[in-house]
């Protein structure tokens, strides 16, 4: 009996050890950021690869919203990736409920097209749709990308929508339309309620994916008035690669909408991504 | 009498606008996400294909000819093409095979209930919320010896000689981005399969219990048959979506030194980007959908005559 408890703890030991590697690994480089966001510039150099600083400073967030271009490339990104969320989600919530309530004709082709979609490199159309957009004007402007990133998040976020419409019982509105409802109505006001959190999640998945999109804002816009955060970051690495500080401390800022999403909806995550685990 | 003669009417062609709105419903649904998946994905797509055969360089107006398979020529005998190949299957089959590994490891640890659990979940899964650029420059620095702790942890552990930055020694640069890769890819698996974990019935184990079956038998004869479809098919999708995954290296090593970190889709993305060689990227592109597609065949091909046989 006591060596069956010992063997126990032992396992729990290991159990514990283990995890605590993987949440080393996940944490580490963040943390690194974080403390070299705070290092004053001095103590970078001296201090090397101490894990933590002498003494911090917030002198290099406050030199990035005064002296450089992050605020403009923040409130992009932001517009950006809201906006492409907002459209996403709408778009993507009438075609999910559309799979979800019908069976019509075509259905099963235009499944299978936003499927390829979801497969082929997204480098083959950078091309074609830089030359398709700029006679439209829509090269270097914030409605390009949105445009794009909104058609890319489309068929994800409809499927990941139908599968949260597929989630609540045809009958909910069923009874409503024998009520004399119309089936819009019935979406509207009684669907639409139960499906908040999903609308929620697949925003967030959205907003995540523009927020973090690079190669095409890359591609697209080239004037640093239109430029989104990635972009930012990456010409000013390319620019001013010696100021660390000023660097990392961008790069934190960059994470906290996205980190904000990751809290709100970690709890969901393993059940709400296998209904459509198919991006990352 | 007379009601029912005009109320007939009336009644027939409500009736027919309730079958018409009725018949174009699911349509009228699904076409906002339709008409622009056709124009803003499906068309690029196929002038992009038309591009590998014309001559579409950017800013050169005399461009725009077409040119036969003069592309896939020049691509044939373009060392710099069959490198990213080379480098394409190594990145994707190191990163797919350390993510998938890991991730079914951490899917495992936390497929039971402990104290704490919650939140090393949220700790462990946070990776995945880091946008892909930023993941990349955040492991560029921490290879720089400047800023980073690694070269000289690599150092102290024997593994190298200086503290040089791993990024830029043509022998071991693509390590970098396969380990930031990596990092950022443990989540995705761990949370697919630990959701495919949680939906194997308990009493099956309760039951390989009692009938003495150890940890290694219960891994090999439950879960693993149980997992196998979440296992193929998110292999697959990670397989395909890893090889078109340009971002890191982009960020990371803009695919040098020497091209050494060079794969296809950073490969398209430069010729495109940087040399404005739209035609040729495209070449290059059809030549990557066609590799992933009988890939993609060749996995189900198999796949299908795997179950046929048992």
């Amino acid at each position: 009996m006591r060596s069956a408890a010992r063997a126990r703890g032992l396992y729990w030991l290991c159990h514990y050890a283990a995890l605590a590697l993987f949440v080393a690994f996940a944490l580490f480089p963040l943390f690194w950021l974080l403390k070299v966001s705070i290092t004053p510039n001095d103590l970078l150099y001296s201090e090397g690869v101490r894990l933590w600083p002498s003494h911090a400073t917030i002198a290099h967030y406050v030199s990035v919203i005064q002296h450089t271009q992050f605020p403009l490339y923040f409130r992009n990104s932001v517009i950006v990736s809201a906006t492409t969320a907002l459209l996403s989600t709408l778009i993507a919530a009438a075609a999910g409920y559309g799979f979800s309530r019908f069976r019509f004709r075509g259905k099963l082709w235009i499944l299978g097209v936003m499927l390829v979609t979801q497969m082929f490199p997204l480098v083959m159309i950078v091309a074609p749709i830089f030359r398709l957009l700029a006679p439209l004007g829509l090269t270097n402007s914030l409605s390009g990308l949105v445009l794009v990133y909104t058609a890319f998040n489309v068929p994800f976020a409809s499927f990941l929508m139908q599968s949260f419409f597929d989630g609540i019982p045809k009958e909910l509105e069923e009874a409503a339309m024998i009520d004399g409802a119309t089936r819009f109505q019935a979406l509207r006001w009684i669907i639409l309620p139960l499906t908040l959190p999903g609308l929620a999640a697949t925003a967030g998945f959205v907003f995540t994916g523009a927020w973090s999109e690079l190669l095409f804002a890359l591609m697209l816009n080239s004037s640093s008035q239109v430029s989104t955060f990635p972009v930012g970051l990456l010409s000013f690495v390319s620019k001013f690669s010696v100021d660390f500080g000023q660097m990392m401390a961008a790069g934190v800022l960059a994470l906290i909408p996205v980190c904000a999403f990751f809290l709100l909806i970690q709890r969901h995550l393993v059940q709400g991504l296998t209904a459509g685990a198919v991006k990352g | 009498m007379h009601g029912g003669a005009t109320a007939e009417p009336a009644l027939a062609r409500r009736l027919s606008w309730r079958a018409l709105t009725r018949a174009t419903e699911p349509y009228l649904y699904t076409l906002p996400a339709l008409l622009l998946i056709a124009t803003v994905m499906m068309m690029p797509l196929v002038i992009g294909l038309s591009y590998a055969f014309r001559d579409i360089t950017l800013l050169d107006p005399l461009s725009g000819g077409f040119v036969g398979l003069d592309h896939f020529r020049e691509l044939y005998a373009d060392a710099s093409f069959w490198n990213a190949l080379r480098n394409t299957v190594t990145w994707t089959a190191t990163s797919v095979a350390l993510q998938f590994a890991l991730g079914l490891m951490l899917a495992q640890l936390l497929n039971r209930a402990f104290p704490g659990r919650a939140l090393i979940q949220i700790l462990v899964f946070l990776p995945w919320a880091v946008p892909s650029f930023l993941s990349g420059l955040n492991w560029a620095w921490l290879f720089n010896p400047v800023v980073g702790p690694l070269p000289y942890w690599f150092q102290a552990a024997g593994l190298t000689h200086g503290t040089d930055n791993l990024l830029s020694d043509p022998q071991h640069a693509l390590w970098g981005p396969i380990i930031a890769n990596v990092w950022w890819g443990i989540p995705f698996f761990a949370i697919t399969l630990l959701a495919a974990l949680q939906s194997i019935p308990r009493d099956i184990y309760e039951a390989a219990v009692m009938d003495g079956a150890g940890p290694w038998t219960r891994f090999r004869r439950i879960t693993l048959p149980f997992l196998a479809p979440t296992m193929a098919i998110t292999i697959l999708l990670r397989t395909v979506w890893i090889a078109n995954f340009a971002d890191l290296i982009v960020v990371m090593t803009k695919g040098g030194p020497a091209d050494s970190t060079q794969i296809l889709a950073s490969y398209i993305f430069t010729q495109a980007f940087q040399r404005l060689d739209f035609g040729y990227a495209s070449a290059v592109a059809a030549v990557l959908v066609l590799l992933l597609l009988a890939y993609a065949g060749a996995l189900l091909l198999l796949r299908r005559l795997l179950t046929a046989r048992f």
